[in-house]
């Protein structure tokens, strides 16, 4: 495989693009930019593996990303403060630690990826990666592929247990009292809730008990 | 585009966001950084497929398992945050000093 210079000027485009969106990931003030910046740093990516001619994996990296990043966008605006980035905003802690850190593993991983010795293999002149990545994924590899679908099947389950109010036994955070929202305050975040209702529960998960 | 400046570019994202999801204090900013740790190994992975491994079909299935493991880190990060947020009205890292109540 010799590329272009077409293909060296997107690559170099497409690099300073998800370096400088990533880094920008934390330095702009509204937090649904910064996962749009974020975004903006994965399709980078997947168009560098498209110029790697990983086809399928660069558009599919468009597609999760896409949808991912929308989903993340809706919880900052639900969760966060300063959605919109009307004032400035840094929460960080422990910043120059952290900057030390990621220079460091800059530093390391960087100095592994020019002084290492790596194998000089290249694709073969004609290859097909997605009809071999489709027979690799259901053939040798098929118990991995599937393996990876029931953990994400496991993961729904693990979710909407660890998000929902009420198990089958009751609540979900039974006996755990949230702190008020002023000190000394009524705890919040809890629904009214009818002492029948609470009464027929506890009695169905005695019965489960038992 | 050869090989080492892929790795470095896979670097650089990996430093990033190993920046961001120690420094971030909000929860789902400190996601994003090891979003961005996982965009890296991505990368990575698909630089050794593309040039010392001869395409070897194993390489793309090894991006696609880390892709789910992003997904998998998406989706219980999220709803750790929810079920963080509705016990203890918590946001932030700092908020949770202990574990239990």
């Amino acid at each position: 495989m010799t590329p272009s210079p077409a293909t060296h000027i997107a690559f170099v485009v497409l690099a300073a693009l998800a370096v400088l969106s990533g880094w920008r990931v934390f330095c702009t003030d509204s937090m649904v930019r910064a996962s749009f910046f974020l975004l903006l740093s994965f399709i980078a990516v997947g168009g560098i593996m498209i110029l790697l001619t990983a086809e399928y994996l660069g558009v599919a990296m468009f597609f999760m990303m896409a949808v991912e990043m929308m989903v993340m966008a809706l919880f900052m605006v639900m969760f966060m403060m300063n959605p919109a980035g009307l004032n400035p905003m840094k929460m960080v802690h422990q910043e120059r630690v952290a900057i030390v850190a990621g220079v460091a593993v800059f530093g390391v991983l960087s100095a592994v990826a020019v002084l290492g010795d790596f194998p000089d293999m290249p694709l073969p002149a004609e290859h097909a990666p997605v009809i071999s990545l489709g027979r690799e994924l259901l053939g040798d590899s098929m118990l991995i592929f599937e393996t990876a679908g029931v953990v994400l099947l496991t993961t729904m389950v693990g979710v909407v247990v660890l998000s929902s109010r009420h198990g089958r036994y009751g609540r979900a955070d039974e006996g755990s009292i949230p702190p008020g929202l002023e000190p000394g305050g009524e705890p919040a975040g809890q629904p009214k809730e009818s002492e029948e209702e609470k009464g027929e529960e506890g009695g169905h998960a005695h019965q489960h008990h038992h | 585009m050869t090989l080492t400046t892929l790795l470095v570019l896979a670097a650089a994202l990996i430093g990033i966001g190993f920046y961001g999801a120690l420094s971030q204090q909000s929860f789902v900013m400190l996601m994003m950084g090891l979003e961005l740790m996982l965009n890296g190994a991505m990368l990575a992975a698909v630089a050794f497929w593309a040039y010392s491994g001869a395409g070897a079909p194993e390489g793309q299935l090894l991006t696609i398992v880390i892709m789910a493991v992003m997904a998998i880190e998406m989706a219980l990060g999220f709803a750790l945050v929810v079920a963080v947020f509705r016990a203890k009205q918590a946001d932030t890292t700092e908020a949770l000093s202990e574990l239990k109540q």
